[in-house]
C-alpha cells in the first residue's frame, strides 16, 4: 500500500469515528421521541430521518453543495459565523456523513426503545425515578442492543459512503479523500492492484462487521 | 433479383444501413459542441448519435473492458493511440478533432486577472483541477503551475473534479473560488461568456491535442464511419471553432 492509501484509510477511520458519536447523540433523543411520542408529526419526522435510505446520494450531494455553497443559505450563515465554507472540507464531509447515515442509528435505536414497552417505566415512576433517571437507569440499559446495533451500522454505512463525498468532497488528500474514493481513482487510473488492496479490504471489514453484529448481538433480529 | 430472401434482406439491410446508431464516448470538455455537432449530424445523415461525456481515463479503463463505444473523442492523442496499439482502435482511423485550449476561470467577473497574477497572490482558499491522473486538462494544469513554480505552493489548496465538468461545476457554485477548465466550456462565440478568465499561455503546458479514433466495434457500422467523416466536415469544423478550439 502506498503512503496515499494509508491516509485515506485514516482518514476514513477518523470520520466514521466521529459521525458514530453524533449520530448516538444526535439519534439518541431522536428514537426516543419517535419511539414514545402519540403526535401528529410522528409519521413525518420519521419519514424525514428515513429519506436517506431511499435517496440517491447525488441527490443529498446536490442539495449539500448548493445550501453550503456562498450562496445558499447555510453557506452564508457558516461564512457569517467565520467559518467559511463547507464544501471541500472535512468538517462538511462529518455534517454530510450524519444526514446520511441517520436513519441507519435511529431506526435500530428506536425499534429497542419500542421494544421496551410501558410497563418498566411505570415502574420505576412509582419508585419515584425522575423521568431522566428512568431514562438512563432503564431505558438505556434495556436498549443497549439497539445502540450496539445504531453504532455498528451507522460507523459501518459512513465508511461505506461514496456518492455524496465525490461530489462534496474535491478529492484532496487527508481532508476529503476517502478509500471509497480513492479506490475510484485507483480503478479510474488502472491501477488495479492498489484497488484491489483497498477493495478487498473494504469487503473484508465490512462482512466481519455483519458477521460480527449477527453472531454477538443476536437481538438485532428483533430490533429490525 | 431472383432469390426473394436475399431481396428481402437485402431491402432490410439497406433500411437499417440509413438509420443507424452509433454510441460515442466524449470527452467532458467537448460536451456542448459535441451535442451541437450531433444534432445536426443526425438531422443531415438520419442516423443516431448516442454520447456519452466523461473523463478519458474512465472511458479507457471501461473501453479495455468491453464497454459499447463504437467512437472515442479522447481529451488526449496518447489513449487513442493506446487503444489503437492494443487493437481496440482501427488502425489509420486516428485524427486531430481539436486542440485544446487551459483557462484559469472564476465565475466572479473580477476575482481572475488578464495575466493570472491571482496565482501568485494567492488571495483564494480553492483551487479547482480535473484530477490530473485520468484528465488531461487536468495534467496541463499540474504542468503549469509546475512551469510557473508555484505548484508546491499551491498543491494544498487544490480540489479535484472527477472530470473537467465536474471541476466548472465546482467553480461555477462558488465553492471554489476559481481553477483550470477547458476554454470552450466558458467560451461562446468568440470570447469568455461570463465570470473572469486568464487563458494560459500554450507554451507553459503541452499542447492538449484531441484525437478521434474508431473502435473496433464500430469498424463495420455504417453511422461510425459517417459520423467520424462529419467530423471532419466544415460544418462540424465551424462548431468546433465557435468554441474555441484551434484546429489541425
Amino acid at each position: 500500500m502506498e503512503s496515499s492509501d494509508l491516509g485515506a484509510v485514516w482518514l476514513t477511520l477518523k470520520l466514521a469515528t466521529i459521525v458514530t458519536v453524533l449520530l448516538l447523540i444526535i439519534g439518541t433523543p431522536i428514537a426516543w421521541w419517535l419511539a414514545r411520542t402519540r403526535s401528529a408529526f410522528k409519521g413525518m419526522v420519521g419519514a424525514i430521518v428515513a429519506l436517506p435510505l431511499v435517496l440517491p446520494p447525488t441527490v443529498l450531494g446536490f442539495y449539500l453543495l448548493i445550501t453550503m455553497g456562498p450562496n445558499g443559505p447555510v453557506g452564508q450563515l457558516t461564512q457569517s459565523l467565520g467559518l467559511g465554507l463547507l464544501p471541500f472540507t472535512f468538517p462538511g464531509l462529518v455534517i454530510a456523513s450524519v444526514f446520511y447515515s441517520l436513519p441507519f442509528a435511529v431506526q435500530p435505536i428506536q425499534n429497542a426503545f419500542e421494544a421496551i414497552g410501558e410497563r418498566p417505566l411505570e415502574v420505576a415512576a412509582t419508585l419515584r425515578a425522575s423521568p431522566w433517571d428512568t431514562f438512563w437507569s432503564v431505558a438505556v440499559p434495556l436498549a443497549k442492543p439497539g445502540f450496539v446495533s445504531g453504532a455498528i451500522l451507522g460507523f459501518a454505512h459512513t465508511v461505506g459512503e461514496f456518492g455524496i463525498v465525490l461530489m462534496i468532497g474535491g478529492n484532496i488528500p487527508d481532508k476529503t479523500r476517502v478509500v471509497s474514493v480513492q479506490i475510484y481513482d485507483h480503478v479510474e487510473a488502472l491501477e488495479y492492484t492498489q484497488a484491489h488492496w483497498l477493495a478487498g479490504g473494504m469487503v473484508l471489514f465490512s462482512f466481519l462487521v455483519l458477521l460480527g453484529l449477527y453472531t454477538f448481538n443476536p437481538a438485532r433480529r428483533k430490533t429490525l | 433479383m431472383k432469390n426473394p430472401l436475399l431481396f428481402a434482406s437485402t431491402v432490410t439491410f439497406a433500411v437499417f444501413a440509413q438509420a443507424d446508431e452509433v454510441q460515442v464516448a466524449v470527452a467532458a470538455n467537448f460536451t456542448a459542441p459535441m451535442q451541437q455537432i450531433a444534432a445536426q449530424f443526425e438531422k443531415d445523415s438520419g442516423h443516431k448519435a448516442t454520447l456519452a461525456f466523461g473523463a478519458t481515463g474512465k472511458f479507457y479503463a471501461q473501453i479495455i473492458n468491453g464497454a459499447p463505444f463504437e467512437i472515442l473523442l479522447s481529451a488526449d492523442d496518447e489513449t487513442p493511440a493506446k487503444l489503437e496499439k492494443e487493437g481496440l482502435g482501427v488502425a489509420g482511423s486516428r485524427y486531430t478533432y481539436a486542440i485544446g485550449t487551459l483557462v484559469l476561470w472564476s465565475a466572479n467577473p473580477t476575482l481572475v486577472d488578464a495575466r493570472g497574477e491571482i496565482l501568485k497572490t494567492g488571495n483564494f482558499k480553492h483551487l479547482a483541477l480535473a484530477n490530473p491522473k485520468t484528465a488531461s486538462y487536468g495534467t496541463a494544469a499540474v504542468e503549469a503551475l509546475n512551469k510557473l513554480g508555484l505548484l508546491n505552493s499551491l498543491q494544498s489548496r487544490f480540489v479535484q473534479g472527477e472530470n473537467i465538468s465536474q471541476t466548472q461545476q465546482f467553480i461555477m457554485s462558488g465553492n471554489a473560488e476559481l481553477g483550470f477548465v477547458a476554454l470552450s466550456q466558458v467560451y461562446k462565440d468568440g470570447k469568455i461568456a461570463g465570470g473572469s478568465a486568464w487563458i494560459v499561455p500554450a507554451n507553459l503546458y503541452q499542447p492538449i491535442q484531441q484525437d478521434a479514433v474508431l473502435l473496433s466495434k464500430g469498424k463495420d457500422k455504417p453511422a461510425a464511419v459517417a459520423l467520424l467523416a462529419y467530423l471532419k466536415g466544415d460544418k462540424a469544423k465551424a462548431i468546433i471553432k465557435s468554441y474555441g478550439y484551434e484546429l489541425r
